[in-house]
């Protein structure tokens, strides 16, 4: 795979993230909002990346890991009121938990088998909101009383820099030996378990490192919309529009997702004019980058890079 | 007693449905190796039609389902050839991928079909004027005619379709691609003239299908998901591409749904059968009859 080196793609993203990281200074906290939640739709999708770019899991159900995280944190806020990242670390823990469950099924069964466990674990989790709802408040959604800032301005930095952070880490892991390892055995599980690497453990790894920044995403991005609904969270849509930020921003390549995600937001906001069909819309642009340029967005910088 | 039979026949007409939805399904699998995420949207597209036609266009009944196949057919094609012909047959993308973007552009696809439909005909619930009206009473259970009209249907459908595979020259090329395509390409066949019958076939059932399920519970857009996945469910439960299991897969799912429904609540109907997926895929992974 032709690549431009790790350390020069980290340092065009810092310079990047250091940009935006000015933004507050002359725009309205209504696009800081945009892009708080963009930012988190590209932890989720990041995640999703590195679980289907480079251990070849076919997961259709990046909700089930997100949803947990939300909902975990939001309830648990909801019943004792514990310190904000008292909550956020049990998110992030019970996504952990969610992933390891999600993982077992994927060590045993593959491809479109496991694609479809992923769907039934979201529609399960989904069920289980829906008719427990006393708890996760039903169809309507969760209330979450605490906030950890009403600032436009330091939610936004806070979701950048934890997005930062969160795509650094992903992105060396996926460049490392771990993830040249964990590519192997997605591509073919039999020749790297010969070669002496363990599959089995590399790929728990890959869920509980995808779990983790999932729900970790999950859990902040629940309080700073301050509520958690099925249709933010877990609904099979939301699934769908993380898939779509990953691959139109290039598998295989963590840091594209970003720009996917944001691409994804910027897009349904400017096309709002449109209405209802703003979606259309979108979801056709999405559709044209997948037939025409399977490489995605960061698929295309990179190779105009290398000719140029 | 009369519970009894009403789960009897209720869920008979269901799996019935559920059936034929799956069948095309398992066929397209079978023979390409393409599960058609869009396959909800397809079968919303159908019932759209042929309500529009009969609530807009005042035509008959008749007339109003037989618009409901045609469209069903029209856009199993453009499926098709939009999306799926370009992909496989796609350069830029390398042979072990192309699954997991065929997966993802069909799943797009039909995302965008749900929301032009929503756009056009808004979200609300649409129930197509049935063919058959009245009721009969089965048993002592008061049965619409046209739950029985459906599986009838349903089940003239799926042998047609039986005698065409087995009896026909096209329909055992067919077979024989699903079997072995190289094996088809060697004995001078084109195989992408097999997928083009394919996909035609494959539109015809998902318009029979969609136009039976809106006589008899209607849809909306929001009904795309749950149809894709219900018709994945059941194809996988039988395993994949054996039509065949995915016919036994339809009638366990159908009156798991159904007995949850009467005798526990409408709400959990379709958890068990989910639980029973996974249950499955854990001891047995490659489905009831599946070969792989």
């Amino acid at each position: 795979m032709q690549s431009a080196s790790t350390t020069r793609i980290l340092l065009i993203a810092l310079a990047a993230v250091i940009a935006v990281s000015f933004l507050p200074l002359g725009v309205s906290g209504y696009i800081l909002g945009l892009l708080t939640v963009a930012y988190y739709f590209g932890v989720f999708a990041m995640a999703w990346d590195l679980l289907f770019g480079f251990a070849g899991e076919v997961n259709f159900g990046p909700t089930f890991l997100v949803g947990t995280g939300a909902y975990t944190a939001g309830i648990l806020d909801n019943l004792y009121q514990p310190p904000i990242w008292l909550c956020v670390a049990a998110g992030a823990l019970a996504a952990v938990l969610g992933g390891v469950v999600l993982a077992l099924p994927a060590l045993r069964v593959r491809g479109p088998y496991f694609g479809l466990t992923t769907l039934v674990a979201v529609l399960m989790l989904q069920n289980f909101v829906v008719v427990d709802a006393h708890l996760t408040g039903g169809e309507i959604g969760l209330t979450i009383p605490d906030v950890i800032t009403i600032s436009d301005a330091v939610n936004y930095e806070i979701a950048l820099w934890f997005m930062a952070v969160s795509g650094a880490i992903l992105f060396a892991l996926s460049r490392s030996p771990v993830g040249l390892i964990l590519q192997a055995s997605g591509q073919d599980a039999v020749q790297a378990g010969a070669l002496g690497f363990n599959v089995t453990k590399h790929k728990l790894a890959a869920f509980i490192i995808s779990a983790f920044f999932s729900g970790l995403a999950g859990a902040l991005m629940a309080f700073y919309l301050s509520s958690a609904s099925v249709g933010t969270f877990i609904d099979i849509t939301v699934g769908v529009q993380i898939i779509i930020a990953a691959v139109i921003g290039g598998r295989r390549t963590i840091l594209g997702a970003v720009l996917g995600a944001v691409f994804l937001i910027a897009m349904s906001e400017l096309l709002r004019p449109l209405g209802d069909l703003s979606n259309f819309v979108v979801f056709a642009m999405a559709l044209v980058v997948v037939l025409l340029f399977p490489g995605g967005f960061f698929g295309l910088l990179t190779r105009s890079k290398e000719s140029g | 007693m009369t519970l009894f039979w009403q789960i009897l026949i209720d869920g008979f007409a269901i799996s019935s449905l559920y059936a034929l939805g799956a069948t095309g399904f398992a066929l397209i699998f079978g023979v390409s190796g393409v599960l058609n995420l869009s396959h909800g949207a397809l079968m919303v597209a159908a019932v759209v039609a042929a309500w529009a036609a009969g609530d807009q266009l005042h035509v008959g009944p008749y007339a109003g389902a037989a618009i409901g196949v045609v469209i069903g057919f029209i856009a199993s094609l453009v499926t098709y050839f939009l999306i799926v012909r370009p992909l496989q047959q796609s350069q830029k993308i390398r042979e072990e991928e192309k699954e997991i973007f065929i997966l993802t552009a069909t799943l797009l696809w039909g995302i965008m079909l749900q929301e032009l439909i929503a756009y056009l005909y808004t979200n609300n619930a649409k129930t197509v004027a049935p063919i058959v009206q009245g009721v009969v009473s089965i048993a002592g259970v008061r049965t619409p005619s046209n739950e029985i009209f459906t599986a009838i249907v349903c089940w003239l459908v799926i042998a047609v379709l039986w005698l065409l595979v087995n009896r026909t020259r096209a329909g055992k090329a067919v077979l024989a691609a699903s079997m072995n395509p190289r094996g088809v390409t060697l004995l001078g066949i084109e195989l992408s003239q097999v997928y083009i019958a394919v996909w035609a076939i494959y539109g015809v059932l998902v318009g029979i299908a969609g136009v039976l399920l809106g006589m008899f519970l209607g849809v909306s857009s929001y009904s795309v998901g749950p149809l894709t996945a219900s018709a994945f469910s059941i194809v996988v439960l039988g395993g994949l591409g054996s039509v065949s299991g995915a016919l036994i897969a339809a009638y366990v799912v159908g009156y798991l749904e159904t007995l949850t429904a009467y005798l526990i609540s409408p709400a959990y109907r379709t958890i068990p059968a989910l639980l029973l997926l996974v249950a499955v895929m854990y001891v047995r992974p490659r489905g009831l009859l599946g070969r792989r």
